[in-house]
């Protein structure tokens, strides 16, 4: 089957069965880096992005289910001479180890700060509770959000 | 990575840069990659230092062309840790050139030196050293080079920092006018003059990582983004868990299912391999719908770890030693354990493997390329120079995971294939099936103290599988016993002191009286096992932490205290005292029930990073779920070569050992593994991790380098079990150290 889909503002068809994961689309069809497969059950975040601006397990997303909504990855945000402020604050707190987790962490985090942007300490954390990192990059992951965030460092967790 | 992909298979088809690199045999050796492994390389220059021991030809780590650009090789991989960054740093600094004129190639059996595995905190030590060393040499080179074209003394030129060498009245020379008088093929000097650490341009500076700005923008930055022209997706087909098979997978149902090209079968070994990844991953859910049948050893049951005490074992004496009779006034007798652990890496394994020309190019995430490529080639049948292997990064493993087999079973398909790449990738509940886990271990500990307060008498025992079953030859691949015909298993064997294996950090860098130490080398397997960050240094520390602390109570001395009495490191001491000094311990809260704080240190390894941890934490006596306010942590890892990137190491291992001190257990029934995702293999989220954690870096100029890559997984556990004590007054022995285990003791402590 085709299906039209509009990825980091462009248009694609692309030929896949209906259930296909999302997360196959678009490191398959689309070659894009991004969304990382990790579990393919929707517990760890590896593979987020952001469907119609909200964050989403798009190794969960049946490609028949996404619609017109518009897909974002984080590719989409910009690239290594283009970075957007979350990325960009990512790079400023070296806030990777192996970096495994990275993009579904900044897709999470992005989803929150477009509808939200200046959330408190405990909203990240919250928000952030369905992605895992191994790691242990968690520290750096806070402060980078807290960075575009302005949330002062130290307010309580 | 290394290389865009195109580049990589250029210098594959090329041939020529292969053979500019002087590379050395490898023979029997001493304990690079920390002992895990092979032998490792044959010494050849004792003398030297790091791994120019075994590789001492300058031009195996460094040339310089015409135009001054640097291509420097280093035998080992960036795993996450940050280690491409700080060799990185390590040789521009020695070279006194800017690391943006170095092109770094890394752990490829086609093009770098072999140091053995990237393990054991060891590549700092190894490969730092060497490429410090190596550098200093070719810098000396390069001077010695422009001083005889300037008809001027050494002594009048300095380099620049900018690839130029200087005389006093302005004459200069570019690096590649020296370079172009100059041979590189010499062996190195052992006393070739170290840039002094106040003059450092670039180490000792928190130098922002290479290898991330691909990772924040979706670049190719993993093996797992790989795609070579033609390149097909392989999924395996399998038990539940290692020691089981299928009995009746539905090959026929999975043939005929959309995209798949090829279904592999040798022995019990079933792979399927599909046009498109998806299909394969449901070639091979079709496959799999089949019963199973036990076929490995008995997993451990009810005992858990303490089934490891109850099999046989070889003893080994850690240490000895006999101070006379000594009187004690109080005992502590007690046993920890810890149970079997995943490594957990996020990103299952993957490896992309192509037969080319009757040549085998694995492109894996091993720690260990060097041994792969032998023992992959015996394992398909090459000759090992008709194999190589290039590392490149996946997700964090933090020791033996599944790299290796997936790597191998890429090989295996891809001989299948000749002239199609082939990328294989394990699924969520492979990896956590048939990875090697980290090893259940089992202590017993029996302490006094004399009217002195200080140890009398210390006798303690660690029973243990090793923690080294990497592959060294074909029989080390769980698939090799699969496929017919297959290989014998690989023979364990624990890695020996001073690197230690169950036994690592068993022998006190305290100073106790009257010790006896002894390692219960246990060779049967109740389950899969191998590396895992810290070996057995993790329970060994944990239960040599604990028991001080009892002690110290015991004796009414304030655990600070009492370890200081016991320590004569003065480096140790100061990181002691850092760690504590800046959390606070002579004002912090004391046990009230609820809140606690908890101290433990170690020296990993007893020659690697120093590292001392102070927690705060608070229980809630309701449920037994426990909070962790804030960290200090204090660590001396010699000369730093990117301070940021030690405080990123330890600020994960200290995450990662709250999450299996607080978490993470294997489980079990009797005929498999039952964790299977991370439901049923809970680790630390964002709700648990601590308020704060600060790592104070006690910077030792011009010290050597000392890996820290695994100094924190021991005193944060121990740590965190010290508070839980210090809160609730009751002594946790066996983790994980779980809220229904917290709940259950706080309840019997009345
Ligand atoms: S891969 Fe989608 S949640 Fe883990
Ligand atoms: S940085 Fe490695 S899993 Fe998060």
């Amino acid at each position: 089957m085709t299906f039209e889909l509009t990825v980091n503002d462009k248009t694609h068809i692309v030929d896949a069965e209906a259930e296909t994961p999302l997360l196959y689309v678009l490191r398959g069809e689309l070659g894009l880096n991004g969304p990382k497969y990790g579990c393919g059950l929707g517990q760890c975040g590896a593979c987020t992005v952001q469907l119609g601006g909200k964050a989403v397990y798009s190794c969960l997303t049946p490609l028949i289910t996404v619609g017109e909504r518009e897909v974002r990855t984080v590719e989409g945000l910009g690239g290594v001479d283009s970075m957007n402020p979350l990325q960009q604050a990512f790079a400023d707190e070296q806030a990777a180890q192996c970096g495994y987790c990275i993009a579904g962490m900044i897709m999470r985090a992005q989803a929150l700060l477009d509808e939200n942007p200046h959330p408190t300490e405990a909203e990240i954390r919250s928000h952030m509770q369905p992605n895992l990192c191994r790691c242990g990059t968690h520290m750096r992951i806070l402060r980078a959000i807290r960075r575009v965030a302005a949330v002062p460092a130290g307010a309580a967790a | 990575m290394n290389a865009p992909v195109l580049d990589r298979r250029k210098v594959l088809s090329g041939g020529a840069l292969v053979v500019a690199f002087a590379m050395t045999s490898r023979l029997l050796g001493d304990a690079v990659g920390g002992g895990e492994g092979g032998a490792g390389p044959k010494v050849v220059r004792p003398d030297l230092e790091g791994s120019l021991k075994t590789d001492p030809w300058l031009d195996a780590w460094i040339r310089i062309d015409a135009e001054g650009q640097a291509t420097v090789c280093s035998g080992k991989a960036e795993l996450g840790q940050g280690i491409r960054t700080a060799l990185l740093q390590v040789v521009a600094e020695e070279l006194d050139m800017p690391p943006a004129a170095i092109t770094f190639i890394t752990a490829d059996t086609g093009r770098t030196p072999d140091e053995g595995l990237t393990a054991g905190s060891h590549s700092m030590q190894d490969s730092g050293t060497a490429l410090a060393n190596a550098g200093a040499n070719v810098r000396m080179l390069l001077i010695g080079a422009a001083a005889k074209r300037l008809g001027i003394p050494v002594r009048e030129l300095d380099t620049t920092g900018d690839g130029h060498i200087a005389a006093r009245d302005g004459r200069r020379v570019s690096y590649g006018e020296a370079a172009r008088a100059l041979s590189l093929h010499v062996e190195a000097v052992a006393d070739a003059p170290r840039r002094s650490p106040q003059s450092y341009r670039t180490m000792n500076r928190d130098f922002r990582r290479v290898d991330i700005p691909a990772k924040l923008t979706g670049g190719e930055a993993y093996v797992q983004d790989m795609r070579l022209p033609g390149m097909v997706h392989a999924r395996v087909v399998r038990g539940p868990s290692y020691g089981t098979r299928l009995t009746a997978p539905d090959i026929a149902a999975a043939r005929k299912m959309p995209g798949v090209l090829r279904i592999i079968q040798n022995g019990q070994f079933l792979a399927i391999v599909a046009r498109k990844e998806w299909q394969a991953i449901q070639a091979m859910r079709v496959a799999q719908t089949s019963d199973y049948v036990k076929t490995g050893p008995d997993l451990p049951g009810e005992q858990g770890p303490r089934r490891l005490q109850s099999l046989a074992s070889r003893e080994i004496i850690v240490e000895q030693s006999d101070d006379g009779p000594k009187a004690s006034t109080r005992t502590f007798k007690g046993s920890f354990s810890r149970p079997w652990y995943s490594h957990g890496s996020i990103g299952p394994s993957c490896a992309v493997a192509h037969l080319h020309g009757g040549e085998l190019t694995i492109w894996s995430h091993s720690q260990g390329v060097f041994d792969m490529h032998r023992a992959t080639a015996e394992l398909v049948g090459l000759a090992p120079d008709k194999v190589r292997v290039i590392h490149t990064p996946s997700a964090g493993c933090y020791g033996h995971n599944g790299a290796d087999d997936a790597t191998a079973e890429a090989g295996l398909i891809a001989m299948q294939l000749p002239g199609v790449p082939v990328r294989l990738q394990w699924m969520r509940e492979q990896e956590f099936g048939w990875e090697p886990c980290g090893c259940g271990m089992v202590t017993q500990i029996e302490a006094s103290i004399g009217p002195d307060n200080k140890i009398a008498h210390w006798k303690y025992e660690v029973w243990s599988n090793s923690h080294n079953n990497r592959a060294v030859g074909a029989g080390g691949y769980a698939v090799a016993q699969e496929i017919v015909p297959g290989f014998p298993m690989q023979v364990p064997a624990p890695i020996p002191m001073p690197e230690g294996d169950g036994d690592r950090n068993a022998n006190p860098l305290y100073v106790f009286n009257n010790m006896d130490i002894r390692y219960h080398f246990v060779p049967e397997m109740p389950m899969r096992v191998s590396a895992l960050r810290s070996l057995g240094a993790h329970l060994n520390i944990f239960t040599m932490e604990a028991a001080l602390d009892e002690l110290a109570k015991a004796g009414g001395v304030d655990p600070l205290a009492f370890r200081l009495a016991h320590m004569q490191d003065e480096r140790a001491r100061a990181v002691m005292l850092r760690a504590t000094d800046a959390f606070g311990w002579s004002k912090r809260l004391r046990g009230d029930g609820r809140r606690g704080c908890g101290m433990a240190f170690a020296r990993y390894k007893n020659r690697g990073a120093y590292c001392a941890i102070a927690l705060e934490i608070e229980i809630e006596r309701e449920t037994g779920a426990i909070t962790i306010h804030r960290v200090n942590a204090a660590v001396d890892a010699g000369q730093p070569a990117n301070p940021n990137g030690i405080r990123n190491q330890i600020e994960g291992g200290i995450i990662q050992s709250l999450s299996w001190a607080i978490h993470e257990d294997m489980t079990y029934d009797t005929s498999k593994r039952t964790g299977f995702d991370w439901g049923t293999y809970p680790i630390l989220r964002f709700d648990q991790v601590p308020g704060s954690i600060d790592v104070d870096i006690v910077e030792s100029a011009g010290l050597p380098f000392l890996g820290a890559g695994e100094a924190a997984q021991g005193p944060t556990s121990a740590a965190l079990a010290n508070a839980i004590a210090d809160a609730a007054g009751v002594r946790l022995c066996d983790m994980p150290l779980t809220p229904a285990k917290v709940k259950a003791a706080i309840g019997n402590a009345g």
